[in-house]
């Protein structure tokens, strides 16, 4: 059976997920991708202040298609972004606010896997492009900040029930599925190669 | 008479129609290669993808957040007397609200977002004219994670036919978890340094189970195919057989002393369609029949 998991995540709670386990979460998740990172880095630089929480939270590497009806907004879309444009932003990010996952697809750079590992910080690998299965998950949109990005780029705080499936791709322990299934591709990248006929 | 109005009611149609439902040959592919996966992890994600599919298509709504930017081909009549552009752009601008489709097309510099996928040059319009009497306009709505991985190669001749698969291959191994993979790839080679990305884009546009006509390119399409899937990159990037569902190539000729070839990347989603326009105003969407 699937593991449930429940935001905010202490430390703990991160670091009980292994590598390769599949989990559903329920509670408050953040999106938050290029501008949002930029942002929230120099709003700590400057002493100003942040109008989300970051600790212990989910943040998903996010840009949803929303739609207001009435005065209320509903996630439309809501899939991963390609989580390695972080890759220089993430280990600092991890560091100054200490969130428990960071959700998006496509995997994330050996500095994120080591700051994830010092921090206690999981990475859940949600299929990309499955927007219309991620908006299920999504029980309600609790509010938006930093609207002024751009509908992509903004901080959407969603309520989240059974949002998945995720895979546990990068746990707090320093493994990651993606550097394991690279050591594969180093393997078949010569059988490749063969078949091309390349040397 | 066609009408403005009428060209811009079709496009929204249109970019309705291709956002929330792929062309049959990619579904298909997807299909076969959830049934062909065996492992636990790759079938999981094929499984939520084809889930995705269902539930877009149900819920009549765009199967992924990023509705990509729109780019557009479109074929005139020798006469064509109606302002297809000014349609084509009222339609991406209606679209945007009504579909909704995601505001995606930002100032390159300021990142500024009108909000309505309007901007210098945007929705992006490449322009034909051919020998019928309606007006046919080809969307495709390309996302950014897999455009981002599309690369282009000035090669030399003498690096010949084993630099273009080195090339391919190279690509593909750079780009790996990245693009939304299992993904399909468009192969532009000869022309020039613009032509060759240009055919690369088009190749997307071919049915992925229909071969080029030249029997040698379709065989190296086959070759590369094959090569590619021995990699293990897998959907997501997470391992799996299943790395490319398809890969089409268009070449042109090219300079005696130039060998340029592109890659266009496209995710699974490989979102395209197309809308002819009658001269009594009738539509026909021959890519979404059925």
């Amino acid at each position: 059976m699937p593991k449930k998991i429940k935001t905010p995540l202490s430390e703990a709670d991160a670091r009980a997920l292994k590598a390769g386990e599949t989990v559903y979460m329920d509670g408050i998740v953040l999106t938050g991708r290029d501008e949002v990172h930029i942002h929230a880095l120099e709003y700590l630089e400057k002493g100003k202040k942040i109008p989300v929480e970051f600790k212990g939270a989910a943040l998903f590497h996010c840009g949803p298609i929303m739609k207001k009806v009435g005065d209320k907004w509903v996630a439309v879309a809501a899939g991963p972004t390609t989580s390695s444009r972080m890759n220089s932003l993430e280990p600092g990010f991890i560091e100054k606010f200490r969130p428990g996952a960071i959700i998006g697809k496509g995997g994330m750079s050996q500095p994120t896997v080591d700051a994830m590992k010092k921090f206690g910080c999981i990475y859940l690998a949600f299929t990309g492009g499955a927007a219309v299965l991620a908006a299920k998950g999504i029980k309600s949109v609790e509010g938006v900040e930093w609207f002024e990005l751009g509908m992509p780029e903004a901080i959407w705080i969603l309520n989240c029930d059974n949002f998945g499936p995720l895979t546990v791709a990068i746990d707090a322990h320093g493994n990651s599925l993606f550097a394991d299934v690279n050591v594969k591709i180093k393997e078949n990248e010569k059988k490749a190669r063969a078949k091309l006929g390349l040397s | 008479m066609v009408t403005e109005q009428d060209v811009s009611n079709a496009v929204v149609e249109l970019l309705r129609k291709t956002v929330v439902k792929l062309p049959k040959d990619v579904e298909d592919a997807l299909r076969k290669a959830y049934a062909s996966e065996t492992d636990e992890v790759p079938k999981m994600q094929l499984k939520a993808i084809v889930d995705n599919i269902d539930m877009a298509i149900k819920g009549n709504t765009p199967m992924c957040q990023d509705t990509g930017v729109t780019i557009f081909y479109a074929y005139l009549p020798k006469d064509c007397k109606v302002d297809v552009e000014k349609g084509i752009v009222e339609g991406v601008r209606k679209a945007t609200k009504e579909v909704p489709l995601r505001p995606n097309a930002v100032h390159p510099i300021t990142r500024k977002n009108p909000g309505d996928n309007v901007g210098e040059k945007m929705p992006y319009i490449n322009w034909r004219i051919h020998d019928k009497d309606y007006i046919e306009i080809t969307v495709m709505t390309k996302g950014a994670g897999s455009e981002n991985m599309s690369q282009l190669s000035m090669l030399t001749p003498s690096q010949g036919l084993k630099g273009i698969k080195e090339f391919v291959l190279n690509a593909v191994l750079r780009a790996g978890s990245n693009p939304c993979p299992p993904t399909i790839l468009g192969v532009g080679i000869g022309g020039s340094s613009d032509i060759a990305m240009k055919l690369a884009k088009e190749a997307l546009l071919r049915p992925i189970n229909q071969r080029h006509k030249d029997p040698e390119i379709a065989k190296l399409e086959t070759e590369l195919l094959e090569a590619i899937n021995m990699l293990g990159i897998g959907p997501m990037g997470l391992g799996g057989k299943t790395t490319c569902l398809g890969l089409n190539i268009e070449y042109a000729y090219c300079h005696t002393a130039s060998l340029p070839v592109g890659l266009n990347v496209q995710c699974w989603a490989g979102r395209h369609g197309t809308v002819r326009i009658m001269p009594n105003g009738k539509t026909a969407y021959p890519s979404h029949e059925g």
